[in-house]
């Protein structure tokens, strides 16, 4: 019983972390069609501005509580700068192409940017746990989980509600679903689809930020974070099918689950069960588990 | 045949050639040569491939399938380079074969997709088996070739020849394949593959043939590069970004020939032997930096160079 709380804790925590990354993916994948490799950079390059900012600001006297905008500021930060950036400078000359070159360009810039990273934090790693030290321990059935992992549920939560109350119950939401459903009618009916498209590349760029920036106090943030961070975002998004926020939030329930269930009961198969579960839905549903039906082309 | 091919003439004339340079190259270019023609040989499997329509951001489960099947041989005391390339090439082509049941029926991104997820079980495995060294992998020690055992310099020198001869064979072969009715259905079905289907021909089979060849060619690869480093290791064998180098040549190489595969990893191996030398802290930058103005300019690979070079600029496109 004891275990199976733990588990359950265990894997909320990991299922929210992932949420967190993969919508920010699937987001852009559902409006733009592009699977965004520069998405574990945008996790990487906010879990570094935000570990920075975290250290400026605690080296200040200001109330220790303000540590959390210092997380907040530097996804914003690098969504917005990294996301224009990349969708104005880059993307926008490529919409035209096949998908396949698409990736392989963000696959490209990925690579840039790990550089980057590198050229501006070193390789060193930066430890920023003063948010998680604030927020303390609490017991849950005689083990002790710290309250900023739980929290993290809660913000994942909190941003799954308010995606999906934007793109159903705002005006601006239904545009964004309108350029879903067909990119060149919407165009013809007078939705600036370019603009659409700036827009979300920024948010989902500001998601994959957040994921990281949030997480940063957490773990140690040093050179690589991004490789893990894209694959495992790859294979939740897959399982739900690419494209949809609820299929993330099941994928990311999914494959965060029998993760923790793996690291308690069978810890050697950890690292693969994750691309077990992807590889069967993927051979029943190959189009993940919510993903609209397509039609076949003649 | 009745006129020579121009194609299979070059790949002879560059066999010849580096049959020759082989007993006069530096160490470094011979090693250099290796890595080449080791990922120049799994870009020729995605170049097949693609020619379908299909791209994989997983080979690296067949490369580093083929790299370990051969690594695995030599811990139980078999040291022929013949057995082992034989036993990675063939051992990644059965797994090959036996997915190709389940992935021919995919298209676009979810045949891309599903490939990554089983090189990453793959990968998963590997970090996970202490047996094999989990993230650290292992060494490979020198191997014979049927009794012959070199030393030194000299195993490099054998390895580079065997390795030039059963990549020839296979180049040429390919560059006959690609010209008879099944080679040539690969545009047929990327273009339309349900009028294929109605021409009388399974799409589905075509595919699967292409997939076990590509499976064949990264085992053979694969096996070839974990002799040349002597040295098998999860992170540069199987992980997801050696599949992304792999579509990396394919797409530096371009489509419109198998000789062009061995440029682009020639070009791809200087790129990242340079980078690495110069700016080690930033040769993923110049390496990502390159993919990205080749997609940018140079959209049909360097071999469209060529092209571009022997047509004057009003008869293209006729």
């Amino acid at each position: 019983m004891q275990e199976l709380i733990v588990i359950l804790v265990d894997g909320l925590v990991f299922s929210s972390y992932l949420f967190m990354v993969a919508v920010g993916l699937t987001v852009i994948f559902g409006v733009m069609k592009i699977l965004n490799v520069t998405h574990g950079s945008f996790y990487a390059f906010g879990a570094y501005l935000s570990a920075t900012l975290i250290g400026i600001y605690y080296a200040t006297d200001l109330p220790e509580f303000g540590g959390f905008v210092a997380i907040f500021a530097a996804a914003l930060i690098i969504g917005i700068v990294l996301g224009v950036i990349l969708e104005r400078c880059l993307l926008r000359f490529l919409y035209s192409r096949d998908e396949h070159i698409i990736v392989l360009a963000t696959f490209a810039m990925f690579l840039v940017l790990e550089d980057v990273l590198i050229m501006i934090w070193g390789t060193d790693p930066y430890f920023a746990y003063q948010p998680v030290g604030v927020l303390g321990a609490v017991d849950i059935v005689d083990m002790t989980f710290d309250v900023y992992s739980l929290t993290l549920i809660g913000l994942s939560g909190f941003v799954g509600l308010g995606l999906w109350l934007g793109l159903t119950r705002t005006k601006w939401g239904k545009l964004l679903l309108a350029v879903i459903f067909d990119r060149e009618l919407s165009q013809a009916m007078g939705i600036n689809v370019t603009r659409v498209f700036l827009a979300t590349f920024v948010i989902g760029a500001i998601m994959g930020a957040l994921g990281g920036a949030y997480l940063a106090p957490t773990i140690s943030v040093s050179p690589g974070i991004g490789v893990e961070v894209i694959v495992l975002a790859f294979a939740v998004v897959v399982i739900g099918g690419m494209g949809s926020i609820p299929g993330a939030l099941i994928g990311s329930l999914l494959v965060g689950l029998s993760r923790a269930v793996a690291v308690h009961k069978l810890p050697e198969v950890e690292l693969f069960v994750i691309y077990a579960i992807m590889a069967l839905v993927l051979t029943f549903r190959p189009e993940g588990l919510f993903a609209p039906p397509q039609a076949r082309k003649i | 045949m009745r006129y020579l091919d121009k194609t299979v003439v070059g790949l002879s004339i560059a066999f010849l050639v580096l049959l020759w340079a082989d007993f006069f190259m530096a160490e470094w270019m011979r090693f250099v040569g290796l890595q080449s023609l080791s990922r120049g040989a799994v870009a020729l499997g995605l170049l097949v491939l693609w020619r379908t329509g299909l791209v994989s951001f997983g080979h690296a489960l067949y490369f580093g399938f083929g790299a370990y099947a051969a690594a695995m041989l030599t811990l139980i005391g078999f040291h022929d380079a013949f057995l082992l390339v034989f036993a990675g090439t063939f051992s990644a082509g059965l797994l090959a074969f036996l997915l190709g049941f389940l992935l021919r029926r995919y298209r676009a991104i979810f045949f891309a997709l599903l490939n990554l997820a089983f090189s990453m079980i793959l990968y998963g495995v590997i970090v996970k088996t202490e047996e094999l060294g989990s993230t650290d992998g292992f060494s490979v020690r020198a191997p014979t070739f049927l009794g012959y055992a070199p030393e030194g310099e000299a195993v490099q020198t054998a390895l580079f020849l065997f390795t030039l001869v059963f990549t020839y064979i296979i180049t040429v072969g390919v560059h006959l394949y690609l010209k008879t009715t099944l080679g040539g259905m690969s545009m047929a079905v990327r273009e339309n593959e349900i009028r294929v289907e109605y021409l009388g021909y399974s799409a589905e089979k075509v595919i699967h043939y292409k997939y076990v060849f590509s499976g064949l060619v990264a085992g053979f690869g694969g096996a070839i590069m974990a002799l040349a480093i002597g040295q098998v290791d999860p992170d540069s064998m199987a992980n997801w970004t050696v599949s992304g180098e792999f579509v990396f040549i394919t797409i530096l190489s371009g489509i419109g020939n198998v000789a062009a595969t061995y440029v682009g990893a020639l070009v791809f191996e200087l790129i990242r032997t340079y980078a690495f030398e110069y700016a080690p802290q930033y040769w993923q930058f110049i390496l990502g930096g390159s993919l990205l103005a080749i997609i940018m300019f140079l959209p049909d690979g360097i071999w469209s160079l060529l092209s571009r070079l022997r047509k004057p600029e009003g008869a293209r496109g006729l």
